[in-house]
């Protein structure tokens, strides 16, 4: 039977469980923080010493952690670009910006369980040599801040924070800094440049890869709250054992955010790909089905940037075979496991683990207008294509969903959407046209009939016919 | 005119000044403590914040245009933020919307913040606001409101003096 895997959110909602730090150091909170400042330096089979930091870094990357904010990136290896010979300072910051719509995992963990979030931090600023820390959290969330700012006063109290680290000599702090609203600093320049006081607008790469040039162009390693809540117990359990959770190459464990038309909408801890998309929409265990009387009509599978799956679609996986060579297999858009390579595979993403749920009670062209015109408004303004683009696929769709759609339209919104994605500084380009593009595509006939209904009831008014064909 | 910044705002100030090493950044901060106190931004906060971080007015007027939860006129006394989003949208935000605004004499089709003309409501409609699993989802000022129907919008703003 299906079902949760809880590790991150394990204790989070115990009866009981609070967020302070008294109810966390009695649940083992910080142990692991202790293990590994202590770590004795090891020596390797090749005759190599083995620094304590070069004991973690080794395991976060053995442990296959891939990062939880959005594009699946290898945790381990994003450390290892990290700068340690430039003699700058080097940052770490947490991206607590959660602002991809659909998700809401990030929140549970700061809500209800922080410690493990600065924890998990404190190791990997440990790890990487980093002084100095902040964590960027969305300004719609002040009494996340309020709790953050509680939990890191409470670990300088405790001696977790601040100079010289339980005696061993580390230095490190720890700041909250908030945002105030706009989307685009979840991005990771964007929000380099919003935590250096500026607008957020994201950088150019390369060569502003924020491992060699990031905050006050200084080595800086950014990584989403998951991720960093992941490391803590990694270190807790060691790489093998986090390993084998979840699958080859999508290790671990996942908070998927499930919203929209089901029973039972909520987040819910899986491991990585034992869990397939049709289980969390459809198990008991997970979103319960649809509402009654109701049919699956789309799913997007990883937030709103995600392009979007249509109900009875299938897919072309590469698998390995029971004799070990790798096989393609057909597999139906409800048996897709919810791994970041099987969606990559079937042609869309894993994205922040969001899932957004559409029942046949849903007008396509309204939920398209809709995401677009949140990306039409989070556009940073500079890139033309994106800028321009996104208005312009928002105003279409908007005339679209207020019975003035034209024939013409769909294959319009193509074209705006083709010219944006891969011309821009960010992928907010891909994240604004890969909607356009999959509804428009996967759900062509509506958007047509649109067209077809409107301009047939114009000419009526008008006392014209449409125009031959 | 100059701003009436208290000494215990501005010592509160200098603390997040010196949470980084360059004092650029903590403008956002600065704002969030200034918009807090003072209910909006106006152009004296704007030239003292620049002058608090050694900056130019503009460096700071630039932020102020550019996020979204930055205000240049002041709002009403309790805001409620609606989520527009897909999840919200799929589960009945525009419908709490639009209840709100005809409860409180506003427009619901009407663009951007709206304020009561006794300054004691403003609604407008937001962004996901990262509780997407308890549609429909408000803010009334720092409170956060999940899963919101009509019942609960009405006695909330009755709740609301
Ligand atoms: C437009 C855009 C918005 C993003 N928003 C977020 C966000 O809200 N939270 C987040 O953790 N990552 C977000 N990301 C991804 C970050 O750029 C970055 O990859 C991530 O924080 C790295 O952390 P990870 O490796 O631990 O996933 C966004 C990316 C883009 C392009
Ligand atoms: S792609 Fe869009 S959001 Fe990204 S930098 Fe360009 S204009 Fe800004
Ligand atoms: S869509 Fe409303 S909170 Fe996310």
């Amino acid at each position: 039977m299906p079902q949760e895997y809880r590790l991150i959110l394990k204790n989070a909602d115990l009866p009981g469980y609070t967020p302070d730090i008294d109810c966390y150091l009695r649940h083992g909170g910080y142990e692991t923080l202790r293990k590994c400042l202590a770590l004795p330096v090891r020596e390797l089979p090749d005759g190599k010493k083995q620094t304590a930091q070069e004991q973690i870094r080794d395991e976060v990357l053995k442990s296959g952690l891939r990062g939880r904010g959005g594009a699946g990136f290898s945790a381990g290896l994003k450390w290892s670009f990290v700068d340690r010979k430039s003699g700058k300072p080097i940052y770490l910051i947490c991206n607590a910006d959660e602002s991809e719509p659909g998700t809401f995992k990030d929140r549970q963990i700061i809500h209800k369980d922080p410690h493990q979030l600065v924890e998990g931090m404190i190791i990997a600023c440990f790890a990487n040599d980093v002084h100095l820390a902040y964590i960027y959290i969305r300004g719609e969330m002040p009494e996340g801040a309020r709790l953050l700012n509680k939990a890191l006063r409470a670990a300088r109290e405790q001696g977790f924070l601040g100079k010289n680290i339980l005696g061993t000599g580390f230095d490190l702090e720890i700041h909250v800094h908030r945002g105030a609203g706009a989307y685009i600093c979840g991005e990771e320049t964007g929000l380099i440049e919003s935590l250096e006081g500026k607008r957020p607008y994201p950088r150019i790469k390369p060569p502003y890869f924020p491992a060699v040039l990031g905050l006050y162009l200084c080595p800086t390693i950014v990584n989403n709250v998951e991720t960093l809540a992941a490391v803590r117990h990694i270190m807790a359990m060691g790489a093998m054992e986090y390993s084998k959770l979840g699958t080859p190459n999508n290790t671990g464990t996942r908070i998927v955010s499930l919203s929209g038309h089901v029973k039972r909408p909520g987040y819910f801890e899986i491991e990585v790909g034992k869990v397939t998309l049709g289980e969390l929409i459809f198990h008991e265990n997970f979103g319960g089905g649809l509402r009654d009387g109701r049919r699956l009509k789309a799913v997007i599978p990883g937030g709103s940037s995600a392009k979007i799956f249509k109900a009875g679609e299938k897919f072309k996986l590469k698998r390995k075979g029971p004799d070990g060579q790798m096989a393609t297999v057909e597999v139906d858009l409800l048996d897709l496991p919810y791994d970041f390579d099987s969606l990559q595979q079937a042609g869309s993403m894993s994205g922040s683990g969001a899932i957004i749920v559409m029942d046949d009670s849903t007008d396509i062209v309204g939920a398209l207008a809709n995401i677009s015109e949140f990306y039409a408004h989070e556009s940073c303004g500079q890139c033309t294509p994106c800028r321009e683009g996104a208005l312009w696929m928002s105003k279409a769709l908007h005339r679209m969903a207020h019975g003035r759609a034209r024939r013409a339209d769909p294959d319009y919104l193509l074209s705006i959407a083709q010219n944006i994605q891969g011309r821009t500084i960010c992928a907010f380009g891909e994240a604004a046209s890969w909607p356009v593009l999959s509804f428009v595509r996967k759900f062509r006939e509506e958007f047509d009939a649109r067209g077809a209904a409107d301009e047939s009831k114009a000419a009526t008014a008008t006392g014209r016919t449409p125009a031959a064909k | 005119m100059s701003l009436a910044v208290p000494p215990a705002l501005e010592a509160e100030i200098d603390t997040l000044i010196s949470h980084y090493p360059q004092r650029r950044s903590a403008s956002l901060m600065i704002l969030h403590a200034l918009q807090d106190h003072f209910g909006w931004l106006s152009q004296e906060a704007i030239e003292w914040t620049a002058a608090k971080l050694g900056l130019q007015p503009i460096n700071v007027l630039e932020l102020v245009t550019f996020y979204p939860m930055f205000r240049q006129a002041p709002a009403g006394k309790f805001q409620f933020k609606v989520c527009r989003t897909l999840s919200c949208a799929l589960g009945g935000g525009h419908a709490l919307h639009g209840h709100l605004c005809q409860k409180l004499g506003l427009d619901p089709h009407k663009h951007g913040i709206q304020t009561t003309p006794d300054g004691k409501f403003s609604v407008e409609f937001v962004e996901c606001l990262a509780s997407c699993g308890r549609a429909p989802v408000l803010m009334v000022n720092e409170a956060f409101h999940e899963a919101v129907t009509p019942d609960q919008a009405e006695a909330l703003l009755s709740q609301c003096r």
